[in-house]
């Protein structure tokens, strides 16, 4: 008997790794559910989740709705382009409506860093948050554990790269406070430009060249350079980012040990992952789409077993 | 310390040897019979069921383990969520007589829950329940067991306690104890 020793869940940071490994072994069990013929179970059909997206999102939003009606759970969705949001009603208001037709879950995406953690502290309901800004992205992070642990075993040891657009990456900071809990070690590559200035005091160490990295890790987490939070020109071109950090499979196939490709998606094909390494045997793409309704069943789940 | 013991190991034999020729008299061959324990302390017992009828009959039963954790009526309404088990099924149950096993057969809750979980596995012909324990006055819902090792009275202030020398204990044996105490 074991829950998690929060009510929302806002960020990795705050999770202890008791928490993390309760979720990723109750989203083994999930994944099983997932694969049988009848892929619903009724734990959560007492509940209603309102999925409240202020930011676009096809691949989250998808996996946070199969996951709820997996659970059995009553879904309402809210995007922010067609609703009273437009019309310069607050973000408490706005969500307090939404609870006041008696909603007891909110999963929210924000492009602001922090809106989930304001929104726990003015609303009675359990808050997930789905990525909020540039600061974190806690479901991805435990999908991508799950993933890696499921391709090697505990991950303790174990040598993790995140290579691309560290800065304005919420799945990077999510994944080193994860993977650190988790017992891995972890380190960033990509040109000074997108690595964040004092990242090294989280414990992780830089590296700028992307061939000394992938010979010394076991999983490369590549990241979407995000051109659309970039307002600034952070290298010169894309075609030169490919040729400096672009990952090709002529590059995994060449070196001496395999390795894991992982992306959270969506990717830039050409850009920071060719074609055929994505596609290619070292890369677990889709497996991670597949485990994301794991384990957003299982955050779900555990959250609303949470008392108090 | 009040412990009462209900079957020592010879006893436990006996009525596990008994399990598997009543089973041989309702399932013939068993061509279309499949087992499932009910996680998480009915799947040792189903372990010794599949083994022993092997060994009388010379059959292997394909069986599987069913864990009902999300298909129960108390989640939330515990202090604690229970934490899931892994079910192991590798077949469907659609048109199969179906034997649920479990050690001990209390409220009738995780029974529902399991028939419940079953279904996911497909439409069986039939369910039938086989319980070592059944505690037959504390019931919550309508469900009788099929094939029953020992009925005992008990109060809800009481445990029975199934021990499986597989766990570590000194023999295989079956007790009733106080709750709170052990």
């Amino acid at each position: 008997m074991s829950q998690l020793s929060t009510r929302h869940l806002l960020g990795i940071k705050e999770l202890t790794e008791e928490d993390i490994r309760l979720v990723l072994d109750t989203a083994a069990n999930f994944k099983e559910v997932i694969n049988r013929p009848i892929k619903k179970v009724p734990s959560l059909r007492d509940i209603t989740i309102a999925n409240i997206f202020f930011e676009n999102s096809t691949r989250t939003r998808l996996s946070f709705e199969l996951a709820e009606k997996r659970l059995s759970a009553d879904v309402v969705n809210f995007s922010s382009s067609t609703s009273s949001v437009k019309k310069g009603e607050t973000l408490v208001d706005t969500v307090n409506n939404i609870l006041a037709m008696k909603v007891d879950m909110v999963v929210m995406r924000h492009s602001s860093p922090g809106a989930p953690h304001f929104l726990s502290q003015n609303v009675p309901a359990n808050v997930v948050n789905a990525g909020d800004g540039t600061h974190e992205h806690p479901t991805q992070a435990l999908l991508d554990a799950f993933s890696m642990q499921e391709k090697l075993g505990d991950l303790t040891g174990k040598k993790i790269a995140i290579i691309g657009d560290i800065l304005h990456s919420r799945v990077a900071l999510s994944n080193i406070f994860c993977l650190q809990k988790l017992g891995a070690e972890v380190r960033v590559c990509g040109p000074t430009t997108l690595i964040p200035k004092y990242i090294e005091s989280l414990g992780v160490k830089v590296e700028l060249d992307l061939h000394k990295i992938l010979n010394w890790c076991d999983v490369a987490n590549v990241l979407r350079i995000q051109l659309e939070r970039q307002q600034i020109k952070y290298f010169p071109s894309l075609r030169e980012y490919s040729l400096y950090y672009g990952i090709t499979k002529k590059m995994l196939d060449g070196l001496n040990k395999e390795i894991v490709v992982m992306h959270p998606g969506p990717i830039n094909r050409g850009v920071e992952l060719s074609s055929d390494a994505a596609d290619s045997s070292h890369s677990i793409i889709l497996e991670q789409v597949e485990n994301g309704v794991a384990v957003r069943m299982a955050v779900l789940y555990l959250l609303a077993g949470v008392k108090g | 310390m009040q412990k009462r013991l209900v079957l020592d190991h010879l006893q436990i034999d006996i009525i596990l040897r008994r399990f598997c020729y009543q089973l041989i008299e309702t399932h013939d061959d068993f061509e279309n019979t499949v087992f499932l324990g009910l996680q998480p302390r009915g799947t040792l017992l189903l372990d010794k069921i599949v083994t022993l009828l092997e060994q009388i009959f010379g059959k292997k039963v394909p069986s599987g383990y069913l864990d009902a954790t999300f298909h129960r009526d108390d989640f939330r309404r515990r202090d604690f969520p229970l934490k899931a088990n892994e079910t192991k099924i590798d077949f469907l149950v659609e048109g199969k007589k179906v034997v649920l096993i479990d050690d001990v057969l209390y409220k009738g809750r995780s029974v529902r829950a399991a028939m419940d979980a079953m279904i996911a596995f497909g439409r069986p012909l039939k369910v039938e329940l086989m319980v070592l324990v059944d505690r037959r006055l504390t019931r919550d819902y309508p469900i009788m067991p099929d094939y029953c090792g020992v009925k005992v009275n008990t109060l809800d202030s009481q445990y029975v306690v199934v021990e499986w020398k597989e766990q570590g204990n000194t023999a295989d044996a079956i007790w009733i104890t106080e709750k709170g105490k052990s």
